[in-house]
């Protein structure tokens, strides 16, 4: 099998005359993390949402282990979705459901188990995102943006998925909040060995949570690298929005967005 | 030419819609006959729809009989005709074939037409309907289908019910304030009651109910993003669920009694 799990290619998205991704390509390896950067408004949620099949793209190419999401039949596109994970920016719980039956949403229609025992799978996950026991009663309007974070991340690796998306996993959370989901992130990736792929604009969530980095600009991927050249690096775009800094190329940019 | 623009454009947008919209009922219609069928969901959208929507419809039908004995006793008065069977008739009739079930679709239209299109609504604007396409779970299937389901089976029950209420609200004003003999009352209620009345009163109710549930689904699936476009979609469900119920009652009834 080929050592590069998500493939794209030319992919091309426009909203009447905002064109957003002006041709994407990227490699995403096997087992790898990645971390999509770019500022605000600069398409970088679009073209997960074009992976997964929840957009549907202009024009080019998204393969995910070989086969091809654009244009792909219901069947395949919800084959392909198996493979995946995803935290949502806000969490996306389902408001309806507490939050083991959030968790095991996916788990229970693949392994029709007795509620007890889909209880104590949602407790395990629970824990491997640091909440305890008590939290699988609560429904989603009872957490802090912070437990809803995890609970989300539960859902997402629940029942152990190959690829893991995560769409800006630490926003509008404070920064010790914003470090325990960093980590619990990381060690999910790791623990299950899958590819992942992080939209975020906080650079220390980048450094924390990615093994390679791609920076979106224009609807261009104009940069892409390790964590350790993104410190280093002398594109002048890609150095102002990882240093953050308030003057430069990107400034008159994000005032025209 | 500049003068057509306008209606121009406001006709291709209605087209649109209407387009929309039909593509939507045409997957909604697909999704009710195939499985999976979600259960759970089905039964907490007809505890939703029957059971908490029956006060509300009681009430109103009730006091809509009541009124209706009234004024058809003020009615038949001034043309000397034979109150009682009169009155009775006339209560029964215009509560089983019309008020019945367009009171109760109204009602329901407010209640539930207007909830539906919130809560879809917020799980758009909130990624939950996305989150559900990403964890193997088809939205109109899960969503959209359970609420036609119990919208359509739920309201003629609810009708059945308000009807017996609504008839029960012009007996006690013809009983106890138009002093008129119980067994008189009855045998009037009866006499001309017939089961086609009924029937297509319960036809109506089910249409209805498929109307609002639809109407709200179809608002609150292409929700705005933000509390503005939930907001537009909750009125929008209610008053073309309005509308529409209204409509489709003028036309059951011209195929269904004008002969």
């Amino acid at each position: 099998m080929s050592d590069i799990k998500i493939k794209i290619r030319n992919l091309r998205k426009s909203f009447g005359s905002k064109h957003v991704l002006q041709g994407i390509d990227l490699d995403i390896p096997n087992g790898q993390s990645v971390a999509i950067i770019g500022a605000s408004g600069t398409g970088k949620s679009v073209l997960l949402k074009c992976i997964l099949g929840l957009i549907k793209p202009d024009s080019g190419s998204a393969m995910v282990e070989g086969i091809e999401t654009v244009g792909a039949s219901r069947r395949t596109r919800e084959d392909v979705l198996r493979k995946f994970g995803m935290l949502f920016q806000a969490g996306a719980l389902f408001d309806s459901l507490p939050v083991w039956e959030n968790i095991m949403f996916r788990y229970r229609q693949k392994n029709p188990l007795s509620t007890a025992e889909l209880r104590q799978i949602a407790n395990e996950t629970l824990a491997d995102v640091l909440l305890e026991e008590r939290v699988l009663d609560l429904y989603p309007a009872e957490l802090s943006g912070g437990m809803q974070k995890r609970v989300g991340l539960a859902r997402a690796i629940a029942d152990k998925p190959g690829i893991l998306f995560f769409d800006e996993p630490t926003s509008g959370l404070d920064p010790i909040t914003s470090g325990v989901i960093n980590r619990l992130i990381r060690n999910a990736v790791d623990r299950l060995g899958a590819t992942a792929m992080t939209i975020s604009h906080d650079m220390n969530s980048v450094r924390e949570i990615a093994d390679y980095v791609a920076m979106i600009h224009d609807g261009h991927i104009i940069w892409q690298g390790s964590v350790k050249e993104m410190e280093v690096v002398d594109h002048s775009v890609v150095h102002q929005f990882v240093n953050g800094l308030p003057t430069g190329p990107l400034t008159k940019y994000a005032e025209s967005i | 030419m500049q003068v057509l623009q306008i209606p121009g454009r406001a006709a291709l947008s209605m087209l649109a819609e209407i387009g929309r919209l039909s593509i939507f009922i045409g997957q909604a219609l697909s999704w009710l006959v195939r499985p999976p069928w979600y259960g759970r969901q089905i039964l907490r959208q007809m505890i939703d729809i029957g059971y908490y929507s029956l006060p509300v419809v009681g009430l109103t039908t009730m006091f809509s009989g009541m009124v209706i004995a009234l004024q058809s006793y003020t009615g038949t008065e001034r043309f000397s005709a034979e109150g009682e069977t009169s009155v009775a008739t006339v209560v029964v009739l215009i509560i089983t074939r019309e008020l019945g079930p367009v009171l109760a679709g109204l009602m329901v239209a407010g209640r539930i037409g207007a909830a539906m299109a919130a809560e879809i609504g917020t799980m758009r604007v909130t990624d939950q309907i996305d989150a559900l396409d990403t964890l193997s779970t088809r939205p109109m299937q899960y969503l959209i289908a359970p609420r036609v389901i119990a919208g359509t089976i739920c309201l003629p029950f609810l009708v059945l019910i308000g009807d017996i209420i609504g008839v029960f609200g012009g007996y006690v004003i013809a009983i106890y304030q138009l002093g008129f003999s119980p067994s008189v009352y009855l045998s009037g209620t009866m006499e001309f009651l017939e089961a086609f009345d009924v029937i297509i009163g319960l036809i109506k109710a089910a249409v209805f109910g498929f109307i609002v549930a639809i109407m709200g689904c179809y608002f609150g699936y292409h929700s705005g993003r933000g509390a503005e476009g939930v907001g537009r979609a909750t009125t929008n469900a209610v008053v073309y669920s309005a509308i529409l119920i209204l409509i489709f009652d003028f036309m059951i009834t011209g195929f269904a009694f004008v002969r």
